[in-house]
């Protein structure tokens, strides 16, 4: 059984302004101990994906679906059982450690809170612990007694590492690990966190908005649009052929990594992302799909397997009309005629692939 | 572990003499600072209108050469460069000269009256700030629910009502008492004459402080509420209170080890500076509830006009701002790790 299962997330954040629907319908699965990579552009709703996982969405966010971790769903869970399952079960590696740490408080004081809160050693030897986890991610001992600004972007990231790991999770969530940092780092923090989470046989939810950083540690990929996932399937597959056009796009002209300019646009994409509380009709990527089709308007696509003839595409998936095309010929009729679009978005159930049939790993 | 000590060791020289070049210029700052203050209290004083000699003898018949003796007398009859030198040389003997209506040295007036004060002040700004940090950590913490609106409502209700009108309010119902109530606080001053012995003068010196510092309290709670629920609410969305939650935390824990230390910084700064700033402004309180303080003193010495008086205490209140500000700017740091380095 997958470690973590996520089936069918929706939220959406009531504002002033209305409602936005930032995660529309999102499943995935997480073996025990492999890698899954969720990329997308700045908005898609990659970070709320990820704050849901633990519940630690703010209350203005509306949560739907079931994440089940290690069997048990966490939406429906007690406060104190989830707590308990907080940071002990599956831990956050989040962006920017200068903000995601006190400032005010020392860093091995951070790191041994959670190991003192869940008991995963004996109270006398949490200090020790604390100094074992920072040579783990290679600071010495004595910096446990810093502050956060007094050390780098890169020790900051290597504290937060270390505490992730404080309590020996079986699941590692790393929102944007390295986006705050400059490339040699990023390569450094990349490759200890990849370590790290080998070793210990964790699993591991890594997202980021560049391709490039994720295909070099993750088993498999999953690209986001508009809150939902467009294509998913084993990293390499991913990356160098994809099926949807978007993760085409992200995937063809690989981003310059650190690039804060390709984080907003990817290379070859024209026009800005989506807003997710003024989506489009039909394809949420209609307005910037190069080989956009009448019948797309009509139709919101859902993650449907890849065509498994074609070569590298076992256990693929992706949400466009092409792909329904190709997997299911039988069941497009006339490729292009605006009636049989019109009558399948009347009868959604019966004609359209549903969401969970698609990620299954 | 030697490079480690080694770096440490430069660290420890360098923030030395960062540190000294920090308090070296705060310093140098209040010092000028105070400079300003008595120049400025010379002069304001010496061009406000009425005629001082007039002042002191308001309803006596004095002759031409009596006004002039007491013009000598109190070196009036000096060019005012020669008053200012004076006023200069003896400011920094802490000789404030004699004041005109009491005939005694004002440094012997102020001394009397700065403890009164103090102790007034002092209560008043602990206790306001201890209730308006606790209520606007709550508030803040829960902005927008019920209890922060009915909070925030009360209490700039009462921070809207005049410092006076309440004092006077609790004298008429708490101190003479009205109708069935008897009156269960003395109306004024700060001791009962003839009360005796360390307690029992303890006790009667506190049985006359809480009308003036409740007055107080009211009146100025409502700053250290509103500055410390804003504090809050800069801090609730912050990154590390999620990272606090995701550790499995308890909610009062995640604000009680995380969102109040880091909240609680800017506040403490305002309540050195209010410290200073009430010396000066329990003017109006001390003179309802007729405590012996600088305040009822100054407003003695506003009606004659008092020069020497009224001058010497604008120095006091003026410095009192200046010496708090410069405890708040060294304090800051001790408690601020990222102003310390
Ligand atoms: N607290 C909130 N209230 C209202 N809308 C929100 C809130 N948080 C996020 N959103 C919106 O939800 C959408 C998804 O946001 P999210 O932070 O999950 O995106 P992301 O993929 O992580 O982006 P980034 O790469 O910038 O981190 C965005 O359109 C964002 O504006
Ligand atoms: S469904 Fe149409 S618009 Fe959407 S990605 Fe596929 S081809 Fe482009
Ligand atoms: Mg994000």
């Amino acid at each position: 059984m997958n470690y973590l299962e996520v089936e069918d997330l929706r939220v959406s954040y009531h504002t002033p302004e209305g409602e936005v629907p930032a995660v529309r319908g999102v499943g995935f699965g997480l073996a025990a101990g492999s890698k899954l990579g969720l990329a997308g552009e700045s908005g898609c709703g990659k970070s709320t994906v990820a704050l849901a996982l633990l519940r630690l969405l703010p209350r203005s966010a509306g949560i739907r679906g079931r994440i089940l971790l290690d069997g048990e769903d966490v939406l429906t869970m007690r406060w104190g059982r989830l707590r308990a399952v907080r940071w002990a079960g599956a831990s956050i590696v989040f962006q920017g450690a200068m903000h995601s740490l006190n400032a005010v408080r020392r860093v091995g004081h951070q790191i041994a809170e959670p190991i003192r809160l869940h008991g995963s050693v004996p109270r006398d030897r949490v200090p020790q612990r604390v100094g074992e986890l920072l040579d783990q991610v290679g600071l010495p001992g004595w910096r446990a007694r810093s502050y956060p600004h007094e050390l780098s972007g890169g020790q900051r990231q290597r504290v937060m590492i270390a505490m992730a790991l404080a309590c020996e999770p079986r699941l590692v969530i790393a929102d944007e690990p390295t986006t705050a940092l400059d490339v040699m780092i990023q390569a450094q923090i990349l490759r200890l966190l990849d370590r790290l989470v080998g070793e210990h046989d964790i699993s591991m939810l890594m997202i980021s908005h560049d391709l490039s950083v994720l295909s070099g540690s993750c088993d498999r990929l999953a690209v986001m649009y508009a809150g939902r996932v467009v294509e998913e399937g084993p990293a390499h597959a991913v990356v160098t052929d994809a099926r949807h056009p978007y993760a085409a796009a992200l995937g063809s002209a690989f981003p310059t990594v650190g690039d804060p300019a390709s984080r907003r646009a990817p290379h070859g994409l024209p026009g800005d992302p989506p807003d997710p509380a003024d989506l489009p009709s039909g394809c949420a990527f209609r307005p910037r799909c190069a080989v956009v089709e009448d019948r797309c308007a009509a139709i919101d696509p859902v993650l449907w397997p890849v065509d498994s003839d074609s070569a590298g595409s076992a256990g693929r998936s992706a949400a466009c009309v092409r792909v329904l095309d190709s997997a299911a010929p039988e069941d497009t009729g006339a490729p292009d005629g605006a009636e049989t679009a019109t009558t399948r978005v009347a009868d959604p159930d019966t004609t359209l692939p549903t969401q969970e049939s698609g990620a299954q790993y | 572990m030697t490079g480690a000590a080694t770096v440490g060791r430069a660290d420890t020289a360098a923030r030395r003499s960062r540190v000294l070049r920090y308090v070296g210029g705060r310093l140098l700052t209040a010092v000028v600072s105070l400079f300003a203050v008595m120049v400025t209290s010379f002069f304001l004083f010496r061009i406000l209108p009425g005629d001082p000699v007039r002042a002191m003898t308001t309803g006596r018949e004095v002759t031409v050469e009596q006004q002039a003796e007491l013009r000598r007398q109190f070196g009036l009859d000096q060019p005012l460069w020669q008053q200012f030198l004076d006023y200069c040389a003896g400011l920094a003997r802490f000789d404030f000269g004699l004041s005109y209506q009491y005939r005694v040295p004002v440094s012997e007036l102020i001394a009397e009256a700065i403890g009164p004060t103090v102790l007034l002040a002092g209560t008043g700004t602990l206790v306001a700030a201890l209730i308006g940090v606790t209520l606007g950590i709550r508030a803040g913490w829960r902005h927008g629910s019920v209890g922060d609106r009915a909070n925030t409502a009360v209490a700039l209700f009462l921070f809207s009502v005049p410092s006076f009108w309440l004092g006077l309010l609790f004298i008429v119902v708490l101190a003479s008492g009205t109708g069935w109530l008897p009156g269960l606080f003395p109306t004024g001053g700060m001791a009962t004459p003839g009360v005796d012995g360390v307690v029992a003068v303890t006790v009667d010196v506190g049985h006359h402080l809480v009308l003036p510092v409740a007055t107080m309290v009211a009146v100025v709670y409502a700053q250290y509420l509103m500055i410390m629920r804003s504090s809050m609410l800069d801090e609730t969305g912050a990154d590390y209170l999620t990272t606090a939650r995701a550790k499995g935390l308890r909610d009062a824990l995640v604000l009680r080890r995380h969102a109040v230390p880091n909240a609680l910084l800017p506040t403490v700064t305002l309540i050195f500076l209010n410290l200073g700033r009430v010396v000066g402004g329990v003017i109006l309180i001390e003179t309802v509830f007729s405590w012996p303080g600088l305040g009822s003193l100054f407003y003695s010495g506003l009606q004659v006009p008092d020069l020497p008086l009224v001058q010497a205490l604008f120095v006091v209140f003026a410095s009192a701002v200046i010496i708090m500000n410069l405890l708040a700017d060294l304090v800051y740091p001790l408690l601020d790790p990222r102003v310390r380095t």
